[in-house]
């Protein structure tokens, strides 16, 4: 049987967590707070996943740019891809938080979700 | 001259928590005063995720979260100022602050709340002799460079200090294309949040060299380059271990400290450690009906704790423009030792204590399999087995009235950290 430790980042706590493997599968999870910290262990050993919070252009509004992420997780492997598809994206104010600024981020089937407001200037 | 009942200062989470509690607790006349132009404070500069687990039970960002209690404190109708920032204020409360529409004017307040944050250290960990070229930052403002302006201050980074801000930033511009070539840390722990190392650091290869610090720059217009080199137990740089890292930026990730000017200018006794006021069960200061949490009172890691905080702010602030003073109560004091640095409050007033309290701490250095220990006088009432604390994460313990009314003549309450 494999172990492995892992630091939560469900949350800030960061929960120092054991997983225990049997090959590739998931026996155990210890040292975790709450569940999240079960399924973040699963998933971070078998295909880990971030959320990508970036910022993107805005014309028009009263500021030059709003924040965004990615509504749900990516593979952690294209979180330059997600980046590099940011870059030259310019979003017309006004931006309300929740707006949907891109679809399909990098063929990743997750949207670009706008996280702060731009009001028209 | 105008009067509310409660002017809160600073439009940040803990201002708006605390407006929202007082409202809710029964008094309608509030006023929040900020200097910013818009509510929401440091929040709408951290656009990263990880806020809000806690109280909303969804991971937000920084200003999805400070959205959700902006909306909250404008669905309750309670007036705030924008671009209005406070110069003074009296012990009988009279707020003194400034606007381009009306000038200086004042404010009288029955309680007043203060909630204004922090600030970055000034440049303390950087003692290096000779130029000081451009493309040197704190790691807050090149935050608000990079989050709000929309403008990457340099391409080949080194960052000094690790901070919660410095690692959020070192992730914030690798992202941007920026090449971050490590983060140093003067002492052998770092300074920031675990999971914070895991996403910003290790996720991108960045490396995190302990013990190490900047001894020189290089660059008379732009930075060229520094040089890092490893210290010893007395953090002195250690001759021969100099190495010289080209690059064009340098961030500075110093720690924070609370924004004290206003509390200093009232005359309210201050905590040394925390360098933010001295509180009693009720998060009141020394000067009666004036009342202090967030990063103002001490300097916090999760926003939640940050609300929450606020929150019984508000609520005791309602409190005592309703209840009735006693005069002298009899204090239990908090003695921190062993490794705890200070408690957040400083004293306690059994009277005036809520079912339930929360003592927050932080501890002076990282410690393996110990006990949190509670002591009542002599007599250990409480331990708490902890796998590690660090400086770099807030610690709390629960006190109970109940349990505290079991010691009639309770003097103090001893917080230490023991080996297990
Ligand atoms: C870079 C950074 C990253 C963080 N990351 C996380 C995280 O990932 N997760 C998490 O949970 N927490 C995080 N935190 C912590 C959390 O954001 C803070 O603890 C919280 O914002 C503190 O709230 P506050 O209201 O006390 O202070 P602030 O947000 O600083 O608000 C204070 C307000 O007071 C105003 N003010 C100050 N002086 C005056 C004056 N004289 N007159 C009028 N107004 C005034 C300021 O303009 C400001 O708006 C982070 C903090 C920082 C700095
Ligand atoms: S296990 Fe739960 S409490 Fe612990 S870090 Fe993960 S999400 Fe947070």
């Amino acid at each position: 049987m494999e172990k492995r430790e892992l630091i939560c980042i469900g949350c800030p706590l960061g929960c120092m967590l054991t997983v225990e493997l049997e090959g590739a599968e998931v026996v155990n999870v210890t040292g975790n707070t709450c569940p999240r910290g079960k399924t973040y262990a699963e998933k971070e050993v078998t295909n880990p996943t971030r959320i990508v919070t970036s910022s993107v252009k805005v014309s028009g509004g009263d500021r030059v740019s709003v924040a965004c992420k990615t509504k749900n997780d990516i593979p952690k492997g294209k979180i330059f891809d997600v980046a590099r598809a940011l870059k030259d994206v310019v979003v017309e104010a006004p931006v309300c938080i929740g707006d949907v600024l891109l679809e399909n981020v990098a063929d990743t089937g997750v949207e670009i979700v706008a996280t702060s407001t731009a009001k028209r200037k | 001259m105008k009067s509310y009942d409660i002017v809160i200062v600073g439009g940040g989470p803990a201002g708006l928590a605390a407006a929202a509690s007082a409202k809710e607790n029964g008094i309608d006349s509030i006023l929040i005063l900020e200097r910013d132009r818009e509510l929401g404070g440091i929040l709408n500069q951290c656009i990263h995720n990880g806020f809000g687990l806690h109280t909303f039970k969804e991971e937000l960002t920084g200003p999805e979260y400070a959205g959700r209690f902006i909306e909250k404190v404008e669905d309750l109708g309670i007036e705030y100022m924008l671009n209005t920032m406070v110069m003074d204020i009296s012990t009988d409360k009279v707020v003194t602050a400034m606007n381009r529409e009306e000038g200086l004017f004042e404010i009288q307040a029955k309680a007043i709340i203060l909630a204004m944050g922090c600030r970055e250290r000034p440049r303390g960990a950087l003692n290096t002799p000779g130029y000081r070229p451009a493309g040197i930052f704190s790691a807050g403002t090149a935050q608000r460079l990079v989050n709000m302006e929309g403008y990457l201050p340099g391409r080949e980074v080194v960052i000094l200090g690790s901070g919660d801000i410095g690692l959020i930033m070192a992730r914030r511009m690798t992202i941007e294309g920026a090449k971050v070539k490590l983060v140093a840390e003067l002492m052998p722990y770092s300074g920031g949040l675990k999971r914070n190392i895991v996403q910003c650091l290790d996720d991108f290869n960045i490396p995190l060299k302990l013990s190490h610090t900047v001894v020189d720059i290089d660059g008379k217009d732009r930075v060229k380059g520094i040089t890092l080199a490893q210290v010893d137990e007395r953090n002195k740089p250690i001759p021969g271990t100099e190495e010289y890292i080209p690059c064009d930026t340098l961030l500075l990730s110093c720690g924070l400290i609370p924004e004290n000017e206003l509390s200093r200018g009232l005359g309210i006794d201050m905590e040394a450690v925390t360098n933010g006021p001295i509180v009693n069960e009720s998060l009141e200061t020394s000067a009666e009906g004036v009342f202090a949490c967030g990063n103002v009172l001490h300097v916090h890691d999760l926003v939640d704790f940050v609300s929450e905080e606020a929150a019984m702010a508000g609520k005791n602030a309602v409190r005592y423009i309703k209840e009735a003073r006693n005069e002298e109560v009899a204090r239990i004091d908090m003695v921190p030792t062993d490794g705890v640095r200070y408690t957040v409050p400083k004293y306690i007033r059994l009277e005036k204590m809520e079912d339930t309290l929360t003592v927050r701490f932080r501890v002076g250095g990282v410690y393996k399999n110990c006990y949190i220990s509670t002591y009542f006088d002599g007599e250990r009432v409480m331990k708490r087995k902890r796998p590690v604390v660090a400086p770099g994460e807030m610690e709390e313990i629960k006190l109970s009235k109940a349990k505290l009314a079991e010691y009639p003549n309770l003097k103090t309450i001893t917080v230490k950290i023991e080996e297990a």
